[in-house]
């Protein structure tokens, strides 16, 4: 007499064997798709995690970057050293921008002999309509286009007007989101960029 | 002789007119034709606002994209090709203004990436049907055997009360 119930399991337990054998063959097909799925969701996360980040902040390297303006000079960043560079992003179709140009022509006048580097990036705008911007605010401090928004990607502002002041060591010393309110603010920015540079 | 110095005179400014009429009409004629909003509009369909994200240049309200419009009319106006005004915004605002990426750095995994994902999902549903046509069919339950002597049986029985036996 053979025993049934004693051979069921075991050719079970064979055939569950065979099914697991099979599910851990490794294939290059299978392979390849987990790769492709996880480098999708890498590039998926450093995207995602680039565009959070939000502005430079104060204490980071400031982005170095050169620059043509508008009357063709050549400027660039890293040739200022040991200044402080207070760095402008506007558009002439951007209204907040005007409520804080007057007051930037106007620091300046007041700071440029004092160490002070003024430069305006123009960002996303149409030439003529920029230098009307510049004439309608007698604006006479460097300007040019940042052509392809390289600068603005580096900086990774998030709309116009932003206004970044760089230390004389490179760092960044203050990001303002927004217009400045007053020719006193301003001025208290640069008196703290110039400070931090002295000390 | 000085009567016929006054005609003369008429005959020579009428001559003049005409002359300046023909000169002022031809640099008229010569004058390429403003582009029409609809042509601006086509090259403007093909690029994007570079502000305003996702939205393309020919339908965009804002005071930037007007700008922007009536630029490609004046570069239309000097005889810039569609092509040519669109690698021009492109030096000036970047890639993004393009309605399609051009395919270079990480651009090529736009193209890529649809047509593989296709062909991994083809592979897959390949791979399932193979599986299915393989599985083993289950067999019709056996119908009740006859040699059975309780089923023979019970049929007689049954055969003998439709008689009426």
């Amino acid at each position: 007499m053979v025993d049934e119930t004693a051979i069921e399991p075991t050719q079970a337990g064979e055939s569950n064997s065979e099914e697991f054998q099979g599910g851990r063959r490794f294939s290059w097909g299978t392979g390849a798709i987990w790769l492709l799925l996880l480098a999708f969701l890498l590039l998926l996360f450093f995207g995602l995690r680039r565009t959070q980040q939000g502005p430079v902040q104060p204490g980071a390297p400031a982005p170095q970057f050169s620059l043509t303006t508008f009357d063709g000079q050549d400027l660039d960043t890293t040739h200022m050293r040991g200044k402080v560079i207070l760095v402008n992003f506007w558009a002439s179709w951007c209204v907040p921008c005007e409520q804080e140009a007057a007051e930037l022509q106007q620091a300046y006048e007041n700071y440029k002999d004092k160490g002070v580097v003024f430069i305006g990036v123009n960002y996303v705008d149409t030439e003529p309509e920029a230098r009307d911007y510049m004439a309608r605010f007698d604006i006479t401090y460097p300007n040019g286009p940042d052509l392809g928004t390289r600068i603005s990607q580096a900086y990774r502002i998030r709309g116009v007007p932003e206004t970044y002041i760089m230390g004389a060591n490179g760092n960044l010393v203050e990001a303002k989101i927004g217009p400045y309110a007053s020719l006193a603010e301003i001025q208290a920015s640069l008196d703290r960029a110039l400070g931090s540079t002295t000390e | 002789m000085s009567a016929r110095r006054p005609l003369t005179l008429v005959i020579l400014a009428a001559i003049v007119a005409i002359g300046l009429s023909v000169a002022v009409s031809r640099s008229a004629q010569a004058q390429p034709p403003t582009p029409s909003d609809n042509q601006v509009n086509q090259v403007a369909s093909q690029l994007y606002c570079p502000v305003c994200e996702n939205v393309p240049l020919d339908v965009c309200p804002t005071q930037a994209c007007a700008q922007w419009r009536e630029l490609i009319r004046e570069k239309l106006a000097a005889g810039w090709s569609d092509d040519q005004i669109k690698q021009y915004f492109v030096t000036q605002y970047g890639d993004r203004v393009l309605a399609t990426p051009p395919a270079h750095g990480l651009n090529w995994l736009v193209y890529v990436l649809p047509p593989v994902a296709i062909l991994i999902g083809v592979g897959i549903l390949a791979a399932v049907l193979r599986s299915w046509r393989r599985a083993p069919v289950p067999e019709p339950a056996a119908p009740p055997s006859t040699e059975d002597p309780y089923v023979r049986q019970m049929e007689e029985e049954l055969k003998r009360r439709e008689r009426g036996e």
